[in-house]
């Protein structure tokens, strides 16, 4: 029967699992991609913006997943984690470019898993607990409009490398802007209480703005997008009072080092382990 | 070796019928993932794909099946490169892929958005989705994300069925 056999057809005639897309073959993600870094670009600038980028991404996917069976519903956990998995594909991508061209040859593994907080470049407000769903849904809404405005520009990068996982992730981010836009709007119009904690959310999330626009002057586009979103939310644009300190030198909050003893206890248990 | 037009067309026929991991009802030649294959002067395949998605887990099961089937034709020397230029779009998704999708209850996708970044809209504007089952334009969307990325999840308000739906990207 048609309905029922799109599974079954997956599963067919494969008695060992390693058919699964899931916990198999992970390896190289630019595995037979030309490496060469064309001539006047900086293998070190270029390391570490895909290192910074790729560090938001890695820590974002980890917060997003921690919503799994936690979410308010079946859909939103299924989008939360769609959501990280798009992330951790982009971080993927970017810590192997990483490795291309810094000189040390390193994989994904070693940026992801053997790394100390100290040595992670992510901004702050991606590391911070995922709180309510109304703050989650507001991080994820600056978050996503941040990068989305930064890989739009990314994309004419002079690195070809940097500019495809630009151009690709372009096209996810759009959907994670989307999602997090609608619940903002929906929180924020919605009762008293979604209202009061999503106006919260959004002025704790004001508090690390300041680190968001340095690298690429992306401000406007973001604020342009805040500004949209809170107007049909019936939410007030938030004060900004910025915290001092700044994940991109590497100076983190208290919430780092759990996230990543979490991450990395596998890979640091068996270092030599393969999946 | 001579390699002639017709050993490439060969290798590219076998190439071309490895089913997806994720959509088993499609072969890689009709999600437009598989980019292009080559056969050189010294006999070595080069089979290019491109991933779906940034995350896509597929991506090594699919190089990994590609080489598979091309050795098992004979070919002992094959190499799979990834491309990530240009980024997949459902666009690439084959009229043959597009019938095979709704026949196994997925309402296939409608053209992709063109032109760099789209701007956010917040207006209710959803385009029509046809039910892949009873063929009803009387749906709606439960969930922007699905069992795999590629996907959402919609409801038909006729037939009352859930499905679901490729995602233009
Ligand atoms: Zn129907």
């Amino acid at each position: 029967m048609s309905d029922d056999h799109v599974y079954m057809t997956l599963a067919e005639g494969h008695e060992d699992d390693t058919r699964w897309a899931y916990g198999t073959g992970f390896e190289d993600p630019l595995h037979g991609v030309d490496t060469t870094v064309p001539e006047g670009v900086d293998a070190g600038e270029l390391a570490d913006v895909c290192v910074a980028l790729a560090d938001d991404a890695l820590v974002s996917a980890q917060r997003l997943a921690e919503w799994t069976t936690r979410a308010p519903e079946l859909e939103e956990e299924v989008a939360l984690a769609n959501i990280g998995l798009d992330l951790l594909g982009q971080a993927r991508l970017l810590y192997s470019r990483a490795g291309q061209v810094d000189g040390t040859g390193r994989g994904e593994d070693a940026y992801a898993y053997f790394r100390d907080a100290d040595d992670f470049r992510n901004v702050r407000l991606a590391e911070l607990p995922n709180g309510d769903f109304a703050f989650s849904t507001v991080r994820l809404l600056v978050l996503s409009s941040w990068r989305l405005a930064q890989f739009a520009h990314l994309v004419a990068h002079p690195d070809p490398v940097l500019s495809a996982i630009a151009a690709k992730g372009v096209k996810e981010l759009t959907y994670h802007r989307q999602y997090a836009a609608e619940w903002v709007v929906r929180l924020g119009d919605g009762t008293a209480e979604s209202h009061r904690r999503t106006r919260k959310a959004l002025e704790q999330v004001a508090a690390y703005f300041g680190e968001l626009f340095t690298a690429y002057d992306v401000r406007d586009e973001v604020a342009a997008v805040l500004c949209q979103v809170t107007g049909a939310a019936g939410l007030p644009m938030p004060v900004y009072r910025p915290l001092p300190g700044a994940g991109r030198a590497g100076d983190h909050t208290e919430h780092l080092a759990p996230l990543l003893a979490e991450l990395q206890s596998v890979a640091r248990a068996h270092p030599e382990a393969t999946w | 070796m001579v390699t002639t037009a017709l050993d490439t067309r060969r290798a590219r026929h076998i190439a071309e019928q490895v089913p997806d991991p994720e959509l088993p009802m499609l072969t890689l030649a009709d999600l437009g993932v598989l980019r292009d294959v080559v056969l050189t002067e010294d006999g070595t395949v080069v089979a290019s794909l491109t991933p779906t998605y940034s995350g896509c887990p597929a991506m090594a099961e699919m190089r990994a099946d590609v080489a598979a089937r091309l050795r098992d034709a004979g070919y002992t020397r094959v190499e799979i490169r990834t491309v990530l230029h240009p980024p997949w779009t459902s666009d690439w998704i084959t009229p043959a892929g597009r019938r095979k999708l709704a026949e196994h209850g997925i309402a296939p996708p409608g053209p992709a958005p063109r032109g760099g970044p789209v701007p956010l809209v917040l207006s209710p504007t959803r385009h029509a989705v046809t039910c892949p089952r009873c063929g009803s334009p009387d749906t709606e969307e439960t969930s922007r994300f699905a069992a795999t990325s590629c996907k959402s999840l919609w409801r038909c308000r006729t037939c009352r069925e859930p499905f679901e739906y490729v995602k233009e990207i």
